[in-house]
Formats: C-alpha cells, sequence, structure tokens
C-alpha cells in the first residue's frame, strides 16, 4: 500500500488516459473469458487484479493527479476494476460448478453392489408369536402370569380337578421327575400345560384375575411331523364376578380377529376336561377359505381339508371345584379359561408344515421371521 | 364307539331319507366326536345271491389248487341250471351254502364281474369271501353260510352288506355313549323322537334259588347278577344278524354263547362274563387279590396279581380278573360248553382302571367300567342275554335268580332353575332347562329351585355346572352369544418380561438367531463339555421316564442344546453361525423333598404351599449363545472378521446392558471354555457367567465348528443387579481436550485393571477413555505390550485450559503406573 502520490509524473499520469483504462479492462475480461481451469484464473487474477497490475498500478497513480482530473480518473479506474472484478467472480463459479460437477460423477459407485458384511439375525417365531399373542390381551387389560416348568402335581394335576387315576397322569403322556433313591413317586412333573399357572395366579393375585399364560410344556410324544415332546402354550384364565360362556366366546373371536383379521370367528363343541365344566372344543373359521370349499368339490381347502374349520384347543368354562382347591368362592366368582399350542398356530397362521422346522432351530427356518411376526 | 345306522334305527325313528352324515352333523352338535362315517357295501351291486354247493372237481397240473365247482343258485341266473365257477378257495364242501356274484355284478372297488375263460373252464360268476363284499379282513376264505337261507336268496339283504357305520370318540364322561343304547338316547333327543329303550325289560327278583355268589368287596362291586342256563346246543352258530352286527361294530365272531355276550355289551352298555358252570368250584366270589396270587386269563397269559386287583373267584381261587378279562380254566369252550352261568356286575370304575393299568390290559369290558357303566342294568342286561341263548342256542333258563346289591339311593343334584343361564349368559328360562334335563333321563322337581335326580347311567352328573352343560349343549354350543367381559386395566408387562424381550431384539439385532432347544440331557454331554467327576452341573434333575434313555435329565446348562443346534446346522452347510436361546435351567435342591399330598376342597395353607414349592428345583432364566464361523463377512469393502471370544464377551455385554448392568470381566478358568480364553462375568461381586472360546477339545467332541465361541449369563442375576433406572446427563456444552496415551506394561497385565487405573486418577474430568491401540515388539521389549488410549476430558462449566487437562492426563498416567507398573511410551 503506497501513500498518495505527492509529485506528478507526467509519464505516469500518461496511463490514465481514457483508452488506456478501457485497454487494461478490455484486455483483462478477455483474459478472463480465456481462462480454462481455476488454476489458469487464479494466474489471470494475480495479473489483472493483483497488486502489480495495470489497473492496480493505474489506480494507485490517480492521486498523483491534479485535483481537477482526480474525480474523473477515479471513476474510470473503479468501474473498470469493478467490471474485472465481478467477471473473474463469475467465471470463478462458473469454473467451480464445471470441476463440481466432474468430480462427482467420477465418484459415483454401483449402488445395486450387495453387502452382507454382517449375517441378520431373528427371533423364534415361537417366541413372537406368543409374544403378538400376550399383546392382545395386554391391551384388555390382562397381565402375563408365568411359572415353573418343572411343577408339583398338586398344582399340574390335584389342583385343577384331576383324579388321582386319571389317564393323563400315566407315564405315557406325562415326564415324572425321579424321585429320591431312583423312585418314580416324587410328586413333581414337567408340566404338562400352563394350566397350573392358572393356579398359582388364583392362589397369588387379588380377584378378579385376568391372566394369560404362556410358556414351554412337555408331553412324552415323540417328535415327529405333527408332535414334540417338548411345545409352547397359552392359556387364559378370567376369573370375576358373573363372567359367562358367552364372555369365553367373545374373547376367543377378539383373539382370531386380532390374530387373522375381520371375519374372523370361532365355534365351540362340547368336550370333556377335567378343569372345565362346561368344556368345549374351540375352532376356529379357517382363515384360508373362511368355509367356502365346505360342500364345494370345485375348490377344496388344504388348510382345513375343506372342513371349513381348525381346531384350536379346549376351552370351558372354569371348574368349580379348581376354584374351592384355590380358596376362591365358586358361589360368588365364576370364570372362564383357553389353551392351544403355539406350533399349532404357527403352523397354520404361517404355512408351516413339518413340526420339526420349528424345533429344530435351522437359521434358514428362524430367519423370515425376523423380530415380530 | 361304531354305531351301524340300521343297527341304530331299531331303538330310534330316524326321519325317512336321514344319511349317516346326517345323523352325524346332529350327534357332533349335541357334542359327540362323531369322526367319520363309513360307508359300507358302497358300488356293490347284484346279482349276488345264496348258492348251494353242488359239486366240485379238483383241477390238477396248476401251481396252486383250483376248484371247478357247480352252485344251485335258484332262479337267479334266470334258467335255474346249476352255475359253473371256478373257485380258488377250499374252505367249503358239497351243500354247504355260499355267496354267488354272477355276471353283471360289481363288488366293492368297483370290480365287475363278467363270464371269462380261467383254467380251462368258464366261470359264470365267482364265489365270495368276507374281504370281497367288504365284510372285513378277517377270513381270507370263502363265506360259508349258517343253514337257513334259500339258493337264489338276494344276498345283500341277508348279509345287510350295504349299510353306514358311524364312528365316535367318546370322551371319558360319557361312558353310556359306549352303547347303542346311549347314542340312540343321542339321536333321539337331537331329532325330537322317542326312544324305545332296549334296556326296559322284565326282570324277574331275586330268589334264592340262582347260583351262589358272595361279595367281599361291596365297594369295589356293588351290583352283582348271576343267571343260568342250561342245555345249550353246542352245534347252534351265531345266526349272521348277529355275526355282521358285531363285525360292523368291530368284533371278530367267535361262539355263539361269546357273540351273544358281546352283542348285549354293545347294545346295553353292560359287560357281561359267561362261565362253563361245569368248571366252576362252588360259590363265585369278589374279593381283593392277595397279593401274589397267580391268574392265567383268557389271552392266555399268567399274571401275578396284586392285593389292589379285584378278582371274580370260586372255591379254588381267581377265575377271573373282575370287570377286565375272564380266566382260562372257566372259559366256555366252544362246543363244548352247554351250561353258563351269566355275570352282569357293576365294579366301581378306579379299582378297573387300576387292573388294566397295572396289567397292561384294555378290554372292551375294562373301557366300559373305567367310564362308570349303569349300575341300574345289570338285571336287564343278564336277562338279555339268557333270551338270546335260548333263543338262538336252544337253553332254557334256569329259575334261580342271583340279585345281590348294596343299598344306594337315588342321587340328587340342588340347582337354581336359572343357573344353566348364568353359565352360559344367555337365557334359556326354567321351562327349557327343565325340558333339557328330563330329556337327557332326570327326574326334576322344584320351581326357582330345582331339585334334579339324575339318571343311573350318567355317574358323570354330580354338580350344577354338569347339568347346566346339558342344557348349554343340546341348546347348542353354537348358539351361545358372544360378549367380551371388562377386565380392570392392568399394568402391562413386568419388568422382567420387557427384560427378556429387550434381550430378544438386542441379540437378533446383533446377528444372533434364536433356537431354543428341548432341555434333555445325559452324561455325555457332560462329559463332552469336559466337566469333572464332581462339577456342581453334573447334578442334575432326573426323569423317571425320559424318551431317550441316553437323555434322562434336565439341563443345568443351555450350552449343550445350543451347540447341539450348531452341529445341525453346520451339517446342514450354514458355516457362519449365530445363536442364541433364552430358557431355563434347572438346579435340584441340595436336598431333594417330596411335596406333600395336598387335599383340593380348599385353599392350601401358605405353608403348605410353601412345601410345594420347596420339592422344585430352582429354575433360573439364563440366555445362552453360540457362534462359529465369519462374525463379518469378508467382501467388496474388504477383509471379514472372524467369530471371536471378544464377540462372545460382547454378546453377554449386551445382555447385560439390556438390565443396565456394565458387566466386570476377568480372565478365569471354566469349562468349557478354552483356559486361555476365558472370561469370568460378573455384576457388581456376583459372578453371572462365563464367555470365551471353546477349548479344542470340546469342540471336537461336540463336532462343531474349531474356535467356536460361547457364552452363558444368568438373566435373573442380571436383572437383580441392574433395574436402576438411568439418570439424565448433564451435557456439557464446552470443548472437549483430547489426551492420547500410550502405556508400557507387562504383556499378562489385563487392560481392564489398566483402563480402570486410568479411569481412578483421571478425576471427574474425565469424559471417556478408549483403548484404541496394542503394539508389541521389539521396541516394546519383550514380555511387554504397548496399549494406546484416549482421553477425552471436558468441564461442565468451562473450557478446560491446557494445562488442567495435561495435570488430569498426568494424574491418569500416574495411577496406572502405580497399580499396573505402566510406563509411559517414550519416556
Ligand atoms: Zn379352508
Amino acid at each position: 500500500m503506497s501513500a498518495p502520490n505527492k509529485s506528478y509524473d507526467p509519464v505516469e499520469v500518461e496511463a490514465l488516459k481514457p483508452d488506456a483504462i478501457e485497454r487494461m479492462r478490455t484486455d483483462a475480461l478477455a483474459a478472463i473469458a480465456a481462462a480454462g481451469d481455476l488454476e489458469a484464473l487464479t494466474h489471470v487474477k494475480t495479473a489483472h487484479t493483483g497488486g502489480g497490475s495495470p489497473l492496480a498500478l493505474a489506480n494507485r497513480e490517480i492521486g498523483a493527479l491534479p485535483p481537477q482530473a482526480k474525480a474523473e480518473a477515479g471513476k474510470r479506474v473503479g468501474q473498470a476494476r469493478g467490471a474485472v472484478n465481478q467477471a473473474l467472480a463469475a467465471r470463478q463459479a462458473e469454473l467451480e460448478a464445471e470441476r463440481d460437477a466432474r468430480v462427482l460423477v467420477e465418484e459415483a459407485v454401483d449402488v445395486t453392489l450387495p453387502y452382507d458384511r454382517r449375517p441378520a439375525g431373528a427371533r423364534h417365531p415361537l417366541t413372537t408369536l406368543s409374544e403378538r399373542i400376550e399383546d392382545i390381551f395386554t391391551a384388555m387389560g390382562y397381565e402375563v402370569a408365568e411359572g415353573p416348568e418343572v411343577e408339583a402335581e398338586w398344582f399340574n394335576f390335584d389342583a385343577l380337578n384331576f383324579p388321582p387315576d386319571h389317564p393323563a397322569r400315566e407315564t405315557q403322556d406325562t415326564f415324572f421327575v425321579e424321585g429320591r433313591g431312583g423312585s418314580g413317586e416324587s410328586g413333581v412333573v414337567l408340566r404338562t400345560h400352563t394350566s397350573p399357572v392358572q393356579i398359582r395366579a388364583l392362589l397369588e393375585r387379588e380377584l378378579p384375575v385376568y391372566v394369560i399364560a404362556p410358556g414351554r410344556v412337555y408331553r412324552s410324544d415323540e417328535l415327529d411331523a405333527t408332535h414334540t415332546p417338548v411345545f409352547a402354550q397359552v392359556e387364559l384364565l378370567a376369573v370375576d364376578e358373573g363372567l359367562t360362556m358367552a364372555d369365553l366366546k367373545g374373547t376367543l373371536d377378539h383373539m382370531v380377529v386380532s390374530l387373522f383379521g375381520e371375519g374372523m370367528t370361532t365355534r365351540l363343541r362340547p368336550n370333556h376336561f377335567p378343569f372345565t365344566e362346561p368344556s368345549a372344543e374351540m375352532d376356529m373359521l379357517c382363515y384360508v377359505c373362511r368355509g367356502d370349499s365346505v360342500g364345494n368339490p370345485d375348490r377344496p381347502c388344504r388348510t382345513c381339508s375343506s372342513e371349513g374349520w381348525i381346531e384350536l384347543g379346549g376351552c370351558g368354562v372354569v371348574n368349580p371345584r379348581v376354584l374351592t382347591a384355590c380358596g376362591v368362592d365358586p358361589e360368588k366368582y365364576s370364570g372362564f379359561a383357553f389353551g392351544f399350542g403355539i406350533e399349532r398356530m404357527l403352523m397354520f397362521r404361517h404355512n408351516v408344515e413339518d413340526m420339526r422346522d420349528i424345533v429344530e432351530g435351522d437359521v434358514r427356518f428362524t430367519l423370515p421371521f425376523g423380530m415380530e411376526i | 364307539m361304531r354305531v351301524p345306522l340300521s343297527w341304530l334305527r331299531e331303538y330310534v325313528d330316524l326321519p325317512a331319507g336321514v344319511t349317516g352324515r346326517d345323523v352325524q352333523a346332529k350327534l357332533i352338535s349335541a357334542g359327540l366326536e362323531v369322526e367319520t362315517v363309513e360307508q359300507l357295501g358302497a358300488g356293490l351291486k347284484g346279482p349276488l345271491v345264496v348258492g348251494r354247493v353242488l359239486t366240485i372237481e379238483e383241477l390238477e397240473g396248476f401251481k396252486k389248487p383250483i376248484r371247478f365247482c357247480t352252485v344251485d343258485v335258484g332262479d337267479a341266473n334266470s334258467t335255474g341250471e346249476p352255475q359253473e365257477i371256478v373257485c380258488g378257495a377250499r374252505n367249503f364242501a358239497v351243500g354247504d351254502l355260499v355267496v354267488v356274484v354272477l355276471p353283471g355284478g360289481v363288488l366293492p372297488g368297483d370290480f365287475q364281474i363278467a363270464a371269462r375263460k380261467t383254467y380251462g373252464h368258464t366261470s359264470h360268476g365267482m364265489i365270495c369271501s368276507a374281504r370281497e363284499l367288504g365284510m372285513g379282513d378277517d377270513h381270507d376264505g370263502i363265506i360259508v353260510l349258517p343253514p337257513g337261507s334259500e339258493p337264489g336268496a338276494d344276498a345283500i339283504g341277508l348279509l345287510e352288506l350295504v349299510d353306514e357305520v358311524l364312528d365316535i370318540a367318546v370322551t371319558p364322561d360319557r361312558g353310556y355313549c359306549l352303547s347303542l343304547r346311549g347314542i340312540a338316547r343321542e339321536a333321539a333327543i337331537a331329532y325330537g323322537v322317542p326312544l324305545r329303550d332296549p334296556a326296559l325289560l322284565d326282570v324277574p327278583a331275586h330268589n334264592g334259588e340262582g347260583y351262589p355268589v358272595r361279595i367281599a368287596d361291596p365297594e369295589g362291586c356293588d351290583r352283582f347278577t348271576a343267571r343260568t342256563v342250561t342245555g345249550l346246543d353246542p352245534e347252534a352258530t351265531s345266526p349272521i344278524w348277529l355275526q355282521r352286527r358285531l363285525q360292523k361294530v368291530g368284533m371278530r365272531p367267535i361262539s355263539l354263547t361269546v357273540d351273544i355276550a358281546n352283542y348285549v355289551m354293545f347294545e346295553l352298555g353292560q359287560p357281561l362274563h359267561t362261565y362253563d358252570r361245569t368248571r366252576i368250584a362252588g360259590a363265585i366270589g369278589v374279593r381283593r387279590a392277595q397279593p401274589g396270587e397267580k391268574l392265567t386269563t383268557l389271552d392266555g397269559a399268567e399274571r401275578v396279581l396284586d392285593a389292589e386287583d379285584l378278582v371274580i373267584t370260586d372255591d379254588k381261587g381267581p377265575i377271573g380278573l373282575a370287570g377286565v378279562m375272564g380266566g382260562a380254566h372257566t372259559e366256555i369252550t366252544d362246543g363244548g360248553s352247554t351250561d353258563v352261568v351269566i355275570e352282569a356286575a357293576h365294579f366301581a370304575p378306579i379299582p378297573i382302571a387300576r387292573t388294566s393299568r397295572r396289567h397292561k390290559l384294555g378290554s372292551e369290558a375294562s373301557r366300559r367300567f373305567e367310564r362308570g357303566t349303569d349300575p341300574l342294568t345289570t338285571s336287564a342286561a343278564a336277562q338279555r342275554t339268557v333270551d338270546l341263548l335260548v333263543g338262538l342256542a336252544g337253553g332254557t333258563a334256569e329259575p334261580g335268580v342271583t340279585e345281590i346289591a348294596s343299598p344306594a339311593g337315588p342321587r340328587t343334584i340342588a340347582m337354581p332353575a336359572d343357573h344353566p343361564d348364568r353359565v352360559a349368559g344367555t337365557e334359556y328360562g326354567r321351562e327349557t332347562v327343565v325340558r333339557r334335563l328330563q330329556e337327557i333321563g332326570c327326574d326334576v322337581a322344584g320351581s326357582d329351585d330345582l331339585t334334579v335326580t339324575v339318571p343311573s347311567w350318567r355317574p358323570d352328573l354330580s354338580y350344577p355346572n354338569d347339568l347346566a352343560e346339558e342344557v348349554i349343549r343340546l341348546e347348542g354350543y353354537e348358539n351361545l352369544p358372544s360378549t367380551l367381559p371388562q377386565p380392570p386395566a392392568g399394568r402391562g408387562l413386568t419388568e422382567s418380561q420387557l427384560l427378556r424381550r429387550r434381550v430378544g431384539r438386542a441379540l437378533a439385532g446383533a446377528g444372533y438367531v434364536e433356537a431354543p432347544s428341548y432341555p434333555f440331557v445325559g452324561a455325555e454331554a457332560f462329559d463332552q463339555l469336559g466337566l469333572d467327576e464332581g462339577d456342581e452341573r453334573r447334578r442334575t434333575v432326573r426323569l423317571a421316564n425320559p424318551l431317550d434313555d441316553t437323555e434322562p435329565a434336565l439341563r443345568t446348562t443351555l450350552l449343550p442344546g445350543l451347540l447341539g443346534t450348531l452341529r445341525r446346522n453346520s451339517g446342514r452347510g450354514a458355516h457362519d453361525l449365530a445363536l442364541f436361546e433364552t430358557g431355563l435351567v434347572f438346579l435340584p435342591a441340595a436336598e431333594q423333598t417330596a411335596p406333600p399330598r395336598l387335599p383340593v376342597d380348599r385353599r392350601p395353607t401358605d405353608e403348605e404351599i410353601a412345601a410345594l414349592e420347596a420339592a422344585l428345583p430352582d429354575q433360573p432364566r439364563r440366555v445362552g449363545a453360540v457362534l462359529a464361523g465369519a462374525r463379518e463377512l469378508p467382501g467388496w469393502w474388504g477383509a471379514g472378521h472372524t467369530a471371536s471370544w471378544a464377540d462372545a464377551v460382547e454378546a453377554a455385554r449386551t445382555v447385560a446392558r439390556e438390565a443396565g448392568v456394565d458387566l466386570t470381566v476377568r480372565a478365569g478358568q471354566y469349562a468349557p471354555f478354552h483356559p486361555g480364553r476365558c472370561a469370568v462375568l460378573s455384576a457388581g461381586e456376583q459372578v453371572v457367567g462365563h464367555a470365551g472360546e471353546l477349548h479344542p477339545r470340546v469342540t471336537k467332541a461336540f463336532g462343531v465348528p474349531e474356535r467356536t465361541c460361547a457364552m452363558e449369563i444368568d438373566l435373573d442375576l442380571v436383572e437383580a443387579a441392574g433395574g436402576a433406572r438411568a439418570e439424565g446427563p448433564r451435557v456439557s456444552t464446552f470443548p472437549v481436550a483430547t489426551q492420547d496415551v500410550a502405556l508400557v506394561v507387562d504383556a499378562d497385565v489385563p487392560a481392564a485393571d489398566v483402563e480402570a487405573a486410568l479411569r481412578a486418577g483421571a478425576g471427574e474430568l474425565l469424559e471417556s477413555v478408549r483403548l484404541f491401540d496394542i503394539f508389541t515388539g521389539p521396541q516394546i521389549g519383550e514380555g511387554r505390550k504397548s496399549l494406546a488410549y484416549a482421553l477425552r476430558f471436558r468441564a461442565a462449566d468451562r473450557t478446560l485450559t491446557a494445562e488442567e487437562a495435561s495435570a488430569a492426563r498426568d494424574s491418569a498416567v500416574a495411577s496406572a503406573a502405580g497399580r499396573t507398573h505402566a510406563t509411559l511410551r517414550g519416556a
């Protein structure tokens, strides 16, 4: 930065003639337009706007002009410098845009490349289906009750009104825990259903009781396409004042609608269980054909064998004797209960054909079920 | 229970044109499980006639014996001439009556009959076997009819070949449905028509002249009817109708006397036994067996009796297992017994069930007694048997009648008339309730409060709800309304249930696949795990009746199951595997106790419940994981990463993190892990599990990939250690000051110790510490390693000065130096 020139230099002043200024400006604009890339533009910028550039020098000379010439020369040089800077900025932007476009094109990748870097995991569909059923009922106000898998016979049988000689208490159906000294009389079994949890709920909870009891249960069946000695079950128990079989029916209907969609319904058929009276077998409408296959040989249904209904499990009105064994007054309270196997539900809800696929833990079976079902 | 429709119609006037399918639907709706309706004789077409064999010529020179016969078929062949038929069976003789299908006829299975040349003759039709006619599979030979039919008579009608048979699965509470009488009652109610009760017979009273019977156990046998029939024609055989009905219900005809007893059992539901009178010594007795007594039953097996077995005796000892099976000695012999004593008794269900089970001997009789027979039917059943023996076998009924009955009043149930309404949740009204109860055989008295006398054949009816069920099922379960109760507001899932779901999601999110396995284990699994003889995990809860004798115990660790699943997947070609399971293990109590036998007529006391609980093993919930192969796959992005001990430890940390627990890790040695690659996992002071790489011997023994890694952690303990709600942190917006330090320590110093020392020394300003590199080599020195840490410092209220950050770092390093003899690298 130089101080204003106090001495007048005729040669220098010559440079401030209008046509000279105009030439500087034209040269600069031409050079800017000719710059092919950002680097060239940087050189152009230095040459035409830098401290040693003709316009900068001209600007410096203004101070040496006689006062009467200053104003006009200042204006002329200022305009020229403004035009050059403007052109520079415009060209700079232009070249940057060109460069950016080119670089982004060069950085393009194949976005269809597979990326199986970390293998996926999944939860077992028995777990997630059970949770889904739990959620249907917890949304209604039920709570999830649980109990041990190795269970006292009193909980598993006696309190549920199984007489001492009931066939279910035989070794062909029930796993018995070995007693002391290897005897078979331990009074302890692998629970054959989650019904003992119902008993525990009635003993432990305040009335009314509305619980759902999911869990693992055991029966001494060999594994085959439709049986497994270890399986999952969900049971429901409601004990309150004034509960009826119609309430049972409505609760079942609500469940199948929640699991399979609008229009689904259930059907009850008389059956016999020790822990309920009246007892019923519960069927649900075939969710595939919705009953249309019945008597319609042109449209057979594999899922329900053209019966229109699928057997779900057992249910009924809680036998008052069960309430008595739990200290609940059967004159005041009544209740209903149902239970069914999750494997079976999984088989028809998700078109699983072989029980062995459910129990063997092959990851190819489990993975498609993901996190929720 | 198989029910021929033709037989059923004998007691119920079913509407004309009603098919087996119709009856099936009606009975299903009434609560009987009618599984199938078998169509007998479907596709059968005549002419199918009775023929008398006139001549038999044995044809020689063929691979098997062949007969060329002429058979009189009356006018059925429209010529009256003998019919020439070639036959391969040999169980008939000249003069026998047989069943002949003539050309033009069709046998079941669309078997069209035409005259055809065979074995050098033309056979004009066929002599039929029972199998060819769809009568049963019992006989290979052709049917020889008893005398009495005319040649040329239609055999389709004679043999009742066209019929429908319902097959009904009878639930244990409905013993009365194991009879035509019981099913007929249900059908009559279903169709609203009257029942012709076959048990309504005139029966003579006890007169002291009958065969002597002494009942020593009136609890086990409260009724016993004995009748005697003499002079039976030893040549008499069962008529066709009797044989056919037995065949249709699934019994094989044996001899007239036995067939009659079986027939009456199916008709009335009352099992009967017939004794050859000449083989009984003295009075018939009913008592419990003496331990060690022996009896050879009808099936030829010699059985050693138990003191609980109810037996029928004579002067010499047991002659039958009461209600289960008769003895061989007093058996009716085909064609040899002319005088028989008929037993029609009522035995208590439980002793019969126990005896049947104890001797693994089930019979049609025991099935019925176990479910409860009608005690008031013994006299009628005996009378019916007498009538049939007299009518079909030419016997004479002796006038003596023995009727022994313990006094028993009718059973009544008091029930409010609206009880069925309140159980069902609908309004039937008193009138309907009373009518329905009367239909099933009850006597009903009273108006608002009913006194219901239940029929003798329904021992299952004891409580008001039993009666409610009868009303509701007859009114139709399908007509119940559908209402939704309103439970009180619930509290949702428990913390423990929520934790289990989070753990499952976290592990699945981390790439693990859930694989629940069976909890059955054997000693082999523990050997494979390399457990010491004294290892706690070898103490198991054992099953008295395991499915597989090599796996008689319940798991004490999840690992054998998970490793089995890993092996199965690996065997099926999967190599990169990460599996987990959440489930119970079963740890026996130090001392096994037997749970008390508690009553069910009241709530057990808290002490009684505690005693039940004490008899159960500890059943904590564990989470286990196993992994093998690549944890991260190599690919176009670069190298992969093989699953290692560190992934197993991280899986455990993932579980613990969900419970809000920061696991402490230290090195340990614990089977089945690699002794140098095993992490002991603790929550506070409590050891909660282990993780690491499996011992090479273990992977080999289990047949899983080398370097398989695993972890197992007790979720209950982790849950107990966690649970504190996360505190909202105060987030400082002042700048961070980062300081890296490289510390050289002895190679065996755990990194966790160095980090703990750094944290302890760094003071409050420390925001985080992260190990970002480990370096070993000659520059560091033999047996030494360099650990490079990034320390981040930040203050809540100001920008730290360089001096403050350096001072904190120096303090951290000094702490590490003091506790782990760390030196600053390059220092
Ligand atoms: Zn269908």
